[in-house]
């Protein structure tokens, strides 16, 4: 696993990670409505970094408000955020961004007319001389990236993005993500639209993200993927946490309870036993 | 350690290559990622100029057809006008000076178009926007009213215009009104403001170039002023070098640095090609076009005009942070938002400028009418940019367009309107003709649309 350049930017949000018992970021009572609709209320949520973690719930429940109230876009009515520790108000997008929050939404983002290097620089293109783009350096810092993460599979970094397959526009949209000196990589159902194969390959890149140090959150209804890379699991139900938890400790049956219940008597009985049991073995295979 | 030998991609038919960037070190890490296989469609792969070639084909098949059609187009106007033309004048120096001269002021034009065409909206109110321009700039240098020198006239024409084109802007892109309404607002207002200020004056209406004010003169210059022959000459080597060295440093470089860069026998042959392209303009134009004496010969300023916007378009489009804006915001909008790019503040802008180099082709315009009178006809002028536009490759549906197309495309709309003029046909046979040619244009545009979207 070594890596080129990208390493450096990506060595430094390991240094930085947190040795306490502080995750990177901790939401703390988080309200958000719209008109009449209460999307959350007062919800708590953990993302450790070097950690997988995945959000589960049921259409409706406010996994996209709660992500995007961590990305920036929405501003969440009462409850506050913290970053490493210390409070913070992510009131755009480029703030999520200055902090180190990268999201990958399911339709991906990616301009279909602007090639790979285009896409992972837009909104973030260096420039030489102050005007002028610097195609050179960042075709070269687009290529690094790619390789680090092992996304080979693309020929031409300058071909238009409208020309790649599904998983390979995905991983794209990773690697966009992982460039920016990013802490959390947020990925949205990143595996709704993809054969198999390619799920297989993108499970695979998350897997190196959290390799690296990164916390990853992953949103998905699917729980084969949340089996197979989850380190943690948070279901949220009709706007509350109703669980949070190491994946040792929920099976399918339990993730699927509190998705449609809001809690599970299936997990409580199963709490007490220790990590690694004999249901963890069925799931994994 | 790595997974990625499984095939990741099904969905090609698969051509196995390994992994070997140039100046690459094989190591432990190397060898084992060189295990990993890489599927591309084979199109992609092109390090010599017949890869290139066929690359190039698959684009073309794939829908991305480049200028290919417009050339096309343009080899088949010549050919059939040539031969239909009375005494075959039509590919005759003095009559190719004339087609370029007609053709100027929509190549401006349109280039201002295409500007916002690759937003993905439309500015219907240009051709009357231009018009103001034209009239604003001969008002201020008319020595009876106000005898301004030329470049402030049109220091102010343009920047009025600018302010138009900023205000629909600012009402596209803050109220997110539909650009085809409120350009189409803009279409009926500007044609009243040139009207009125064409009635200004002690002219009638009717304000001319003619005089011997140096002013006057400078302007009717703009479209009418030949370089001396051998400036000409001089000058075209000049360019030809300077843009031949920018591209050959330039993939030189790139191919060093193992990034993405043509085989340099491509770059020869473009650098060949705009060398022919050179020689070949300033031979037609150094041929003397008069009957009698004085010679008139050399290249006309209105080319460097021509050229120096195409420049300059091309650079904002496609080297800065500006263009790149617009081309994104055309693919997709959303994206471009999520990148934290100001979406009102780039169409914003976009309006402006693409008012402001309207307003240069109103002036030059004028120039070539040796004044402006209320015969303008500022919806067909729009009409016949969009249409120069799309004949030349840009996208009606936005994102997909660059400024030479706009040149290549008025090319083909001057040249139609100089054939039929040449056969003496009646006006109703050109616009059917153009009407053709454009529907035939965006037929093109869609389809290849539709072969981009289903070959995925």
């Amino acid at each position: 696993m070594t890596d080129s350049t990208a390493g450096k930017t990506v060595g430094q949000a390991v240094a930085e990670r947190e040795t306490s018992d502080e995750p990177l970021l901790r939401a703390r009572g988080l309200d958000k409505h719209f008109g009449a609709v209460q999307a959350l209320t007062k919800v708590d949520l953990d993302i450790p970094s070097g950690q997988v973690t995945c959000l589960c719930g049921d259409n409706g429940a406010g996994k996209s408000v709660l992500t995007k109230c961590i990305a920036g876009i929405y501003q969440p009515d009462h409850g506050q955020i913290f970053w490493e520790g210390h409070p913070v108000h992510v009131r755009n997008a480029r703030d999520a961004g200055r902090l180190g929050i990268e999201t990958v939404y399911q339709d991906l983002a990616l301009a279909d007319n602007l090639d790979i290097v285009q896409n992972m620089f837009l909104g973030r293109e260096r420039l030489r001389r102050g005007v002028l783009l610097d195609e050179d350096d960042m075709e070269q810092a687009a290529a690094d990236t790619l390789k680090s993460l092992r996304v080979t599979t693309v020929r031409s970094i300058r071909q238009p993005v409208a020309s790649l397959s599904g998983g390979q526009r995905q991983s794209v949209a990773v690697a966009k993500a992982v460039m920016w000196n990013s802490k959390l990589v947020v990925l949205d159902e990143p595996t709704a639209a993809l054969g198999v194969v390619q799920t297989k390959m993108v499970l695979e890149l998350v897997r190196r993200l959290r390799d690296r140090g990164l916390a990853v959150m992953i949103i998905s209804h699917n729980l084969n993927d949340v089996f197979e890379v989850a380190d943690r699991v948070a279901v949220l139900y009709l706007g509350r946490m109703v669980a949070q938890k190491p994946i040792s400790e929920l099976d399918r049956q339990s993730v699927v309870e509190y998705m449609t219940y809001g809690g599970s008597e299936h997990a409580a009985a199963l709490a007490p036993r220790p990590a690694g049991t004999q249901e963890d073995a069925d799931v994994a295979g | 350690m790595s997974r990625v030998d499984v095939d990741p991609v099904g969905t090609e038919p698969p051509e196995r290559q390994e992994v070997a960037a140039p100046g690459e070190v094989a190591d432990d890490t190397q060898a084992a990622e060189a295990a990993a296989v890489v599927v591309v469609p084979p199109a992609l792969i092109a390090e010599s100029l017949g890869g290139y070639l066929r690359a190039w084909l698959v684009r073309i098949r794939s829908g991305d057809s480049g200028v290919l059609p417009v050339v096309l187009g343009l080899v088949i106007i010549a050919i059939v006008f040539q031969a239909i033309s009375p005494n075959h004048v039509f590919l005759h120096a003095d009559n190719i000076v004339n087609l370029f001269q007609q053709s100027a002021v929509f190549m401006v034009i349109s280039m201002a178009e295409i500007v916002v065409l690759l937003l993905g909206e439309i500015d219907l109110s240009l051709g009357f926007l231009a018009a103001v321009g034209g009239v604003i700039a001969i008002q201020f240098v008319e020595p009876v009213t106000r005898g301004w020198p030329w470049w402030s006239a049109i220091i102010i024409a343009l920047a009025s215009c600018g302010i138009l084109g900023a205000a629909q802007g600012t009402l596209i892109s803050r109220l997110r009104l539909p650009s085809f309404i409120v350009t189409l607002a803009g279409l009926l207002i500007f044609q009243g403001m040139m009207l009125r200020l064409l009635l200004l004056g002690p002219f009638s209406g009717y304000p001319t170039l003619v005089g011997d004010d140096n002013n006057l003169v400078m302007m009717h210059n703009l479209m009418w002023a030949n370089l001396d022959p051998t400036v000409s000459w001089f000058l075209m080597v000049g360019v030809v070098l300077g843009l031949g060295g920018l591209f050959w440093f330039r993939d030189a470089r790139r191919r060093r640095s193992g990034l993405v860069a043509p085989p340099a026998s491509l770059t020869l042959i473009k650098i060949a090609m705009i060398a022919i392209a050179g020689v070949v303009v300033v031979l037609i134009c150094n041929v003397n076009r008069s009957v009698g004496t004085p010679e008139i010969n050399g290249v006309p300023w209105f080319i460097l005009i021509v050229l120096a916007v195409l420049v300059f378009w091309t650079v904002l489009l496609e080297m800065t942070r500006f263009g790149r804006y617009i081309y994104a915001i055309g693919g997709n909008a959303e994206a471009a938002r999520r990148a934290g790019i100001n979406l009102s503040s780039i169409r914003t802008w976009a309006f402006a400028l693409c008012a402001m180099t309207g307003a240069l082709g109103g002036i030059l315009y004028m120039s070539s009418q040796n004044g402006m009178s209320n015969n303008f006809n500022g919806g067909q002028v729009v009409l016949y940019a969009v249409a120069a536009a799309v004949i030349g490759g840009t996208s009606l549906f936005g994102g997909r367009g660059r400024a030479i197309h706009g040149v290549l495309g008025g090319l083909v709309i001057g040249g139609i309107y100089n054939g039929m003029f040449l056969l003496s046909l009646d006006t109703h046979w050109q616009y059917i003709v153009t009407g053709t040619v454009l529907l035939v244009a965006v037929m093109i545009d869609a389809l290849s649309r539709r072969a981009a979207t289903a070959g995925r």
